[in-house]
């Protein structure tokens, strides 16, 4: 069953057996803003914990998307190429950015269930 | 600078309880966007009307027999010929022709007023008082609003009447909320609208006044920034600094033609050079063919990879629907409609020069 874990870099992971879904939070759309264009950079590579995935553009500004475990990108969600204003519509669902396939499960527990995800979000606000 | 020791706009309160997001800019703490966001906020401009509030720019009043002659020695615009009531956009120069700010010049009648950008006000007012024989007075408890938008006309002339009769680049005064208030035709987003100075005491309820109507919002910096590019317009510091002269900037008709004939501003030997023979580099716009935006610093290569220029203001233009830039090219290696490749995160990717703006301005001109 699929559990989602959750990063100080506000990103979330759904992880179902060795794959992980990554997309970033409602927090982090709402801070970034409209979103007119993603990118994922490292597909099909290997990535350390804390690297840089992706690239979300803003109206405003490019910020960095960075991968919450160490894995392997075997996928980008195609549907953003078209409708990058998804992830602001749907963070949660419809707008994942990358799929990996984790290397050290472990590193899970470094990161975040909901309930502390939202404590942390209640400290930095 | 920390957040204590930023200067704080007339309306700052507004702000805050109209939820925007503040960030720091040119030593002021200013609104970055709203809760729409930046680009409903740049539709809603482009649709109906937005309030910018633009209080950190300098407003500056001269004064003096001889100041329209004196201040063409540090500008390139024919100043004399200005009649009451009328504003140009202009130039302050370097010796090299270089562009030190970017204003805009009043005849207020009685004296001269101008608008200078924040970051440069106080540079500004040093280099006036240093080659003005005139009286040149910072108008520091004075607000600056901007009401601009295709419905700006319908809801000043409520709280204004009479400003509907004023045509593009031209001012007066008009009685606001019992006060009387300098509004100018006049903005910097490409759509019809009006700048209003007025004492600072006054924005709150002059700004609530506005809002009030329900085709009136509180506009961001970043929809601030966004119009602008759309309408081709410069930002100093960006697009403009003092390593670039007006004809680099394709502001060529910043220059008076009398000015041309005459000179006696600084850098006439370099700009007129550049008139007869062509500037080395050149203004232009640019729209990357996929859409990924391609920001400020972004260099540019033609299409046998050789670098030529590089992008001065880039990102997403909401109302163009895609990537927007200016930047500056190789003047001799380019032309309107020229293939070439902007390199976005390592990768060269296809982009087309094209002529500016990308919208077509919605001014009172009539």
């Amino acid at each position: 069953m699929a559990e989602t874990y959750y990063s100080e870099e506000h990103e979330w992971i759904t992880v179902d057996g060795e794959t992980g879904t990554v997309g970033i939070t409602g927090f982090a759309q709402e801070q970034l803003g409209d979103i007119v264009f993603v990118e994922v950079i490292k597909e099909n590579e290997d990535v350390a914990k804390d690297e840089e995935v992706a690239v979300v553009e803003s109206v405003k500004a490019a910020s960095d998307i960075f991968s919450p475990v160490s894995g392997l990108i075997i996928g980008a969600n195609a549907l953003l190429e078209d409708a990058p204003e998804m992830i602001n519509n749907d963070p949660l669902e419809s707008g994942w950015i990358f799929k990996m396939t984790l290397h050290n499960p472990e590193e899970l527990d470094n990161l975040m269930n909901l309930a502390s995800y939202k404590q942390f979000l209640d400290s930095i606000k | 600078m920390t957040e204590s020791k930023l200067n704080l706009s007339p309306i700052n309160q507004l702000h805050l309880r109209s939820g925007a997001r503040m960030v720091e800019f040119a030593g002021y703490s200013m609104p970055l966007q709203y809760n729409l966001g930046v680009k409903a906020e740049h539709i809603h401009t482009r649709t109906k009307a937005g309030l910018f509030d633009v209080s950190h720019m300098g407003q500056v009043r001269l004064e003096g027999s001889s100041v329209k002659r004196e201040l063409e020695a540090l500008v390139p615009g024919d100043i004399q010929s200005l009649n009451a009531g009328r504003m140009r956009y202009t130039v302050f120069l370097n010796a090299n022709g270089g562009i030190l700010d970017d204003l805009i010049v009043t005849d207020a009648g009685d004296h001269i007023f101008i608008v200078v950008n924040a970051a440069c006000r106080q540079k500004d007012l040093q280099f006036m008082r240093d080659n003005l024989q005139c009286d040149v007075e910072e108008l520091e408890n004075k607000a600056l609003l901007a009401l601009q938008g295709p419905m700006s006309e319908m809801i000043l002339e409520t709280i204004a009447p009479g400003v509907a009769d004023l045509k593009f680049m031209s001012s007066g005064e008009f009685s606001v909320c019992g006060e009387y208030c300098f509004i100018t035709r006049s903005g910097y987003t490409g759509e019809d609208g009006f700048e209003i100075s007025m004492p600072a005491n006054m924005a709150m309820e002059i700004a609530e006044t506005i809002l009030s109507h329900e085709s009136a919002e509180l506009i961001g910096l970043g929809a601030r920034d966004s119009l602008r590019l759309e309408a081709g317009l410069c930002l100093y510091g960006q697009d403009l600094n003092e390593t670039i002269t007006p004809i680099e900037a394709d502001l060529g008709w910043v220059i008076g033609k009398r000015r041309r004939q005459d000179g006696g501003f600084p850098g006439l030997e370099n700009i007129t050079r550049q008139l007869r023979d062509g500037a080395p580099t050149r203004r232009v716009g640019i729209r990357p063919n996929g859409r990924a935006p391609a920001r400020e610093g972004t260099e540019i290569f033609d299409l046998e990879e050789k670098k030529i220029g590089s992008i001065s203001s880039g990102g997403f233009g909401p109302t163009v629907g895609a990537p927007i830039a200016m930047g500056y090219v190789q003047n001799h290696s380019i032309a309107i409609g020229a293939q070439v490749s902007v390199l976005v995160r390592g990768n060269l990717l296809p982009a087309t020069i094209v002529d500016l703006p990308f919208i077509t301005p919605n001014y009172k001109r009539a």
